[in-house]
C-alpha cells in the first residue's frame, strides 16, 4: 500500500521536452473541451468554435496528404488494440470503383470504459466531422456509426446532430461546393461485447449473427458488403479532427517515443473524482488517480490499467509511476487497452474481481471457436463458481494455469485471450489469494458495498 | 394484423439504410421489443416473411443479443449491471434487494405487470456505479438504496422517469481537469 504523498514530481509546467504532463502549460485540451457545456452538442454551437473547418482543410489537402499528416502524427487506435490509424487508413485501395465504407466503431463495451460516450452525448458534430475526414481520406462517400444499443442520450444527440448537419449541408452531396459527398447511417447495438471486435461488428451490422469472421481478407479489402471499408474507434475519429486541424506535429508534441498524442483516460472504482480525463499520453497513473480522481477513497490493491482485458498491477509505487503509454505498459507485463483505469479495493478479493470478469467473458463469448465456448464460457467459469464459494481443492490453481495456457492463444479471435490476460496477472501478482481459495476459503464481501 | 403493416413508411426508410434490407433486421427486433416489450414468436415470424429469411435465422440473430426478449416483460423492465466497476460498487447487493423487493427472478413479472429485472453485462457507466437502465431509457447512476426505492416509488406512479426525484446525486456526472463539468 503506498502512502507516497501524491504529486507529479519532475513533471511540473514548462518542462522540456515533450509533453507528458495534464499540468504542463503547453498542454492543450481538445476532444474533451466542449464536453459539459450548455448545448455543446449543436450544429450552431460547433460551428461557433471552428466546426467543420477541419473536413474543408482536408479536402483541400488532398487525401494523400490527409493519410500522410495521420500516419506523421503517431495516432494509435484508442479502441484498445493501438493499431496505428494513418497506417490504417493508407490499406484502402484507391480508386476501385467499388463502394468504400467507413465504420465507426461505438460499441464501446470494454469494462471500465465510457469515453466515447461522452463525445457522443456532448459532442457528436466533433465527432460527425472525423467520420467526414476518414471517408474523404479513403474515398468513402458512406459511413455507418455503431453504437451500442444502451447509448440512448448519445443516440439521440447523435441523430439530431446528423439532422442538423444534412438540413443545413454538411452532410449530403457536392459539401462545400467541392464534389465531395458522404451520407451517414446510424445503426444500433442491442448488447453484445463481441460487436467491439471489428469483424463481428460488420457482421452484426449485415444483420448476421455476430460471431467474428476470419482474416484475411481485412476489412480494407472485403469489408462490409464485400466492399472495401475502415473501421475506426469514436475517439480516434475525434483525434482527426484536430490532427487535421493543428497540425501532426502539434499532436507529436505530447506523448512518448512510441506513443505520441493525449488521450481519454477513465476513472472507475473507489476515488474521490471518478470519470474521464483527457491527457498526454506518458502522464503517470499517479497524476491520473492523485491529481485529477483525487486520490482512493479506501484501501485499493490494484489497478487494471486499461479495461477488464488488461491485466491488472498491484498498488505500488511503481505502479502509480509507471507512464501510462503503450510500451510503459506492456514492460510492466500489462496493456494500456481503451485507459480504463478500474481500481480494486483491498476489501475485494481477487479471486471475486476475476470471477465476476471471467463471467462477464463467459457471458460475451460468441460460441464460435471451442478454446472459447467450452474454455471460458464452461471450464474457467465452472471453475471460478467452485473456488469462490469455498468448494477450491488442491491443485485448482495448476488446473487454472493449464486451461490459460489451453485458451490463450488458441482462439478464433481475441476474446478469449482477453479473458485470459487478467487472470493470469491476477495469478502473478496476487497468488496466495488464489492458494486461499483453494484451500477451501470463499470469497467474502467485508461489509455492505451499497447504502 | 401484423406488427408492421401500419408501419410501412418506416421499414422503406430503415431497408435504404443499407445495400441488403437483411441488415434491417436488428432495428427492426427493436423497433417491436420497444413497443411490446418481447419480440413474440408471431413477429419473430412477421420480421422472417418481411426479409425473406427463415424465422430461425430470426431466432438464431434475436438470442444472440441480450436486448432483445424472448419472453413477456414488465412495463418496466429494469436492468442492472452486474460487471466488476458496478459489483465493486455494490451491485449484487442491490440486485438482491431488487429480488426481496419486487419478489421476482428473471424471467418473471410482478402481479401488478409493472416490473421485470434482468442482470446485464457492463453498461459503460462504470465511473456512476452502480447503474440501472429502464428500458430503452436513460441510465439511472450512482443507484443508492434511497434512489432505487424512489425510482420504484416513481414508477408505481407512473412517472416518467426524467420527473422522477432521485434523492442525492442525480448521475450522469463526468470530472475532467479535476473538476466536475456535468452532473
Amino acid at each position: 500500500m503506498s502512502d507516497k504523498v501524491p504529486g507529479a514530481a519532475g513533471r511540473g509546467s514548462d518542462a522540456p521536452g515533450p509533453i507528458i504532463s495534464g499540468k504542463d502549460s503547453r498542454f492543450v485540451p481538445t476532444l474533451y473541451a466542449q464536453v459539459g457545456k450548455d448545448k455543446s452538442w449543436t450544429l450552431d454551437f460547433y460551428l461557433s468554435h471552428g466546426g467543420y473547418e477541419s473536413i474543408k482543410k482536408a479536402i483541400g489537402m488532398g487525401q494523400d496528404a490527409v493519410i500522410d499528416e495521420m500516419k506523421k502524427s503517431g495516432l494509435r487506435g484508442r479502441g484498445g488494440a493501438g493499431f496505428p490509424t494513418g497506417l490504417k487508413w493508407s490499406f484502402m485501395p484507391k480508386n476501385s470503383g467499388k463502394q468504400h465504407y467507413i465504420a465507426c466503431n461505438a460499441d464501446e463495451s470494454e469494462p471500465g470504459s465510457f469515453k466515447d460516450r461522452y463525445l457522443m452525448e456532448d459532442d457528436p458534430h466533433q465527432l460527425i466531422e472525423g467520420m467526414m475526414i476518414a471517408g474523404f481520406a479513403i474515398q468513402a462517400t458512406k459511413g455507418y456509426l455503431y453504437i451500442r444499443g444502451e447509448y440512448k442520450r448519445a443516440y439521440d444527440r447523435v441523430m439530431a446532430a446528423i439532422k442538423e448537419a444534412k438540413e443545413r449541408g454538411y452532410l449530403g452531396q457536392n459539401l462545400f461546393g467541392t464534389g465531395f459527398e458522404f451520407e451517414l447511417y446510424v445503426h444500433r447495438g442491442a448488447g453484445a461485447y463481441i460487436c467491439g471486435e471489428e469483424t463481428a461488428l460488420m457482421n452484426s451490422l449485415e444483420g448476421l449473427r455476430a460471431n467474428p469472421r476470419q482474416k484475411p481478407p481485412f476489412p480494407a479489402q472485403a469489408g462490409l458488403w464485400g466492399k472495401p471499408t475502415t473501421i475506426n474507434n469514436v475517439e480516434s475519429l475525434c483525434s482527426a479532427v484536430h490532427i487535421i486541424q493543428r497540425g501532426a506535429d502539434w499532436f507529436a508534441s505530447m506523448g512518448t517515443e512510441k506513443s505520441k498524442g493525449h488521450k481519454l483516460f477513465q476513472v472507475s472504482g473507489p476515488f474521490k473524482r471518478p470519470g474521464v480525463y483527457e491527457l498526454p499520453l506518458g502522464a503517470t497513473f499517479r497524476e491520473l488517480l492523485y491529481e485529477y480522481a483525487g486520490g482512493p477513497t479506501e484501501p485499493i490493491q490494484a489497478i487494471i490499467p486499461g479495461g477488464s482485458s488488461c491485466p491488472p498491477l498491484p498498488w505500488t509505487d511503481e505502479t502509480l509511476d509507471t507512464p501510462m503509454d503503450y510500451e510503459s505498459l506492456v514492460a510492466k507485463g500489462s496493456l494500456l487497452g481503451t485507459g480504463g483505469v478500474i481500481g480494486i479495493p483491498a476489501s475485494m478479493s481477487m479471486v471475486d474481481a476475476m470471477w465476476n470478469v471471467t463471467r462477464f467473458y463467459g457471458h460475451e463469448s460468441c460460441g464460435k471457436c471451442t478454446p472459447c465456448r467450452e474454455g471460458v464460457s464452461g471450464w474457467m467459469v465452472s471453475l471460478f463458481e467452485k473456488m469462490g464459494t469455498g468448494q477450491g481443492k488442491k491443485g485448482d490453481v495448476e488446473v487454472l494455469e493449464n486451461m490459460l495456457n489451453q485458451i490463450e492463444g488458441r482462439s478464433f479471435c481475441a476474446l478469449a485471450d482477453a479473458a485470459c490476460w487478467p487472470v493470469r496477472g491476477s495469478l502473478k501478482h496476487f497468488r496466495d489469494q488464489f492458494v486461499a481459495a483453494e484451500n477451501g476459503k470463499a470469497v467474502e464481501r467485508v461489509g455492505s458495498r451499497w447504502g | 394484423m401484423g406488427f408492421f403493416d401500419d408501419k410501412q413508411d418506416w421499414l422503406g426508410e430503415t431497408f435504404a439504410q443499407y445495400p441488403d434490407k437483411r441488415a434491417a433486421i436488428m432495428p427492426m427486433l427493436r423497433q417491436v421489443q420497444q413497443d411490446e416489450g418481447w419480440v413474440s414468436p408471431e413477429s419473430q415470424e412477421e420480421i422472417g416473411h418481411l426479409l425473406g429469411i427463415t424465422a430461425t435465422e430470426v431466432a438464431g440473430v434475436m438470442s444472440f443479443y441480450s436486448y432483445y426478449q424472448a419472453l413477456p416483460t414488465g412495463k418496466y423492465h429494469l436492468q442492472v449491471c452486474a460487471t466488476l466497476s458496478c459489483a465493486i460498487g455494490g451491485s449484487d447487493e442491490l440486485w438482491d434487494e431488487l429480488v426481496n423487493e419486487l419478489q421476482i427472478l428473471r424471467g418473471d413479472v410482478t402481479d401488478d405487470g409493472l416490473f421485470s429485472i434482468q442482470k446485464v453485462e457492463c453498461l459503460g457507466s462504470c465511473h456512476t456505479a452502480p447503474v440501472v437502465q429502464v428500458n430503452d431509457e436513460p441510465y439511472v447512476e450512482c443507484v443508492t438504496k434511497a434512489r432505487m426505492q424512489a425510482l420504484l416509488e416513481g414508477l408505481r406512479q407512473g412517472k416518467k422517469i426524467e420527473d422522477i426525484q432521485l434523492p442525492g446525486k442525480v448521475g450522469h456526472v463526468v470530472h475532467n481537469r479535476g473538476e466536475e463539468v456535468k452532473a
